[in-house]
């Protein structure tokens, strides 16, 4: 168990030194020649208007909140499905009893009108 | 130490030789592994970049005979020496960094991205004797890895200081976020019928019948949350090229472009390669052919590695195939498919394929087999028919409402 995570993370660890190598390189022999124009923000060729940091649509909120509580879910289920082998069918029907009351939550939702892009 | 040792077993035969070599050195056991990992790694991660650079040609050559044109043929024969060509190029290039973007995070977001999908290749086994680690959590482990592209996208075009990079990287954000559930879902799927995370034990679970036969539904529902995933067309937002001209990665230039782009490819093809382990039988699946005397030669590692490639590049093929057959989806459309489609049929789905596993456990193997397939018809005859039903009633409702117009 110990070597497997030894593994990943010697892995993790050349995983970010192959990127980094030719950008290191292309750092080296690359011209440059900064000029204000140049490093401009693009919008199709014109001059920027307002705040590049723009404000946040709330609809992002709420599917990153629905988003959550169905990848909560998901993280419970993950023992669930890994059980169902060795135990009887009665765990079975409690799993989609837990699916069951989720899924209430997303008709919900949906019946609130919270999935809409408005 | 012969011949038939190596190519029955390389990954051992020469761990071993090396052990032998090293310990006569005088190194310690620790130190021993940690040596033997690194050399590992590298040549796991140099065969990876090939392939990468393999894949540039392989999509271009793809992309141009769908659009009935020849793709590039100049550089080379048949332009073999094109992606060589074309990262020489961008590592010539100027590195531009837009005035106000945040530095320190505009430089990691294409390591970042690079990164997330060369650990992904730690998990996948090329054949029951080469892989890089067999964890028993591997199919968790691909999901946590996948999550940290969508966090390099974010990155991209928050630190681009560039509204369009961010509106791009948001949308991109909401889609892979939206997808992730049913993905998950149905990632269940092959460890319910495996009874395990390994993907070394989901594929030999498969020697006697693929996954995709018994669960097609299940696979279906994975192509398409994987395409939405990878952020390729239909479910392109990022690269609207005739929109927000490369979205969140419209600032970068030179080799950061470069990473970004070939991780994409990199993505799609990895994901393939799951696909083909998860539901294809990975590098095995005949079933039952190898069993035989005759075909002994099935169980071979590298006819399995060059088996497990061959499966991972038709479904790469499959999803270059879908890219360049259909429209791009309007990002109201996408989420809607997702919530309101998606996620309520692989929750269906998976929750048949947990009942008729416990109920279908004692049949012989042609009448599970026979069970889950029926089972996965019958719930898409259901929802195709909800569907057209549904759409009759939006098809009347418009009819009345232009005869109401009309008079």
């Amino acid at each position: 168990m110990q070597n497997e995570w030894l593994y990943i993370g010697l892995f993790l660890v050349v995983g970010i030194i192959v990127p980094v190598v030719p950008l290191a390189f292309a750092a080296l022999i690359s011209p440059k020649k900064p000029n204000p124009i140049k490093q401009a923000t693009y919008e199709c060729g014109i001059e920027t208007v307002g705040d590049s940091w723009v404000q946040f649509k709330a609809q992002y909120y709420v599917f990153a909140l629905v988003f959550l509580v169905f990848d909560v879910e998901t993280v419970f289920l993950f023992p669930w499905a890994l059980s169902l082998k060795q135990l009887p069918l009665f765990v079975v029907l409690e799993g989609i009893l837990f699916i069951g009351i989720l899924v209430a939550g997303l008709v919900y939702t949906w019946r609130k009108g919270m999935l809409e892009w408005v | 130490m012969t011949l038939a040792g190596f190519l029955n077993d390389p990954i051992n035969f020469v761990a071993q030789w090396l052990t032998g070599l090293l310990t006569g050195w005088g190194f310690s056991n620790g130190l021993i592994t940690v040596i033997l990992y690194f050399i590992g790694i590298l040549v796991l991660v140099v065969f990876v970049m090939l392939l990468d650079i393999g894949l540039v040609w392989v999509e271009r050559k793809v992309v141009a005979r769908f659009q009935d044109r020849l793709g590039p043929n100049r550089i080379g024969p048949f332009g073999l020496i094109q992606p060589i060509a074309d990262i020489i190029k961008l590592v010539i290039k100027e590195d531009i960094t837009p005035a106000g973007a945040d530095k320190v995070v505009f430089n990691i977001a294409p390591v970042l991205a690079a990164m997330s999908v060369i650990s992904l290749w730690a998990i996948l086994p090329l054949s029951s004797k080469i892989f890089g680690v067999d964890l028993n959590v591997a199919v968790l482990y691909l999901v946590a890895a996948g999550a940290l592209g969508t966090l390099s996208i974010i990155m991209g075009g928050w630190a681009s200081n560039n509204k369009y990079a961010l509106l791009g990287a948001f949308r991109m954000v909401a889609n892979m976020v939206s997808y992730e559930i049913p993905m998950v879902v149905t990632l269940l799927i092959p460890v319910i019928l495996a009874d395990t995370m390994s993907v070394q034990g989901i594929t030999q679970a498969q020697s006697g019948m693929w996954f995709a036969i018994l669960s097609p539904l299940a696979f279906v529902i994975f192509f398409i949350s994987a395409i939405a995933e990878l952020g390729r067309s239909p479910f392109d937002l990022v690269e609207a090229e005739s929109e927000l001209t490369a979205g969140f990665n419209v600032e970068y230039s030179g080799m950061k472009f470069g990473w970004f782009y070939a991780s994409e490819l990199l993505h799609a093809f990895t994901f393939g390669g799951f696909m083909a382990v998860l539901f294809f039988g990975g590098y095995g699946g005949f079933f039952g052919l190898e069993k035989l005397s005759a075909f002994h030669w099935l169980t071979n590692p590298f006819i399995q590695a060059a088996v497990f490639i061959a499966k991972a590049m038709f479904g790469y093929w499959a999803i270059m195939w879908v890219k360049y057959s259909m429209p791009r989806i309007r990002i109201d459309h996408m989420l809607a498919f997702n919530w309101k489609f998606l996620v309520p049929l692989s929750l269906v789905v998976l929750v048949n394929t947990a009942i008729l596993n416990k109920l279908l456990a004692g049949l012989p193997a042609w009448g599970y087999t026979l069970g889950m397939f029926l089972s996965n018809v019958i719930i898409g005859v259901v929802t195709i028919e909800i569907l057209r039903a549904y759409g009759r009633r939006q098809h009347k409702s418009e009819q009345t409402l232009a005869q109401a117009m009309r008079n």
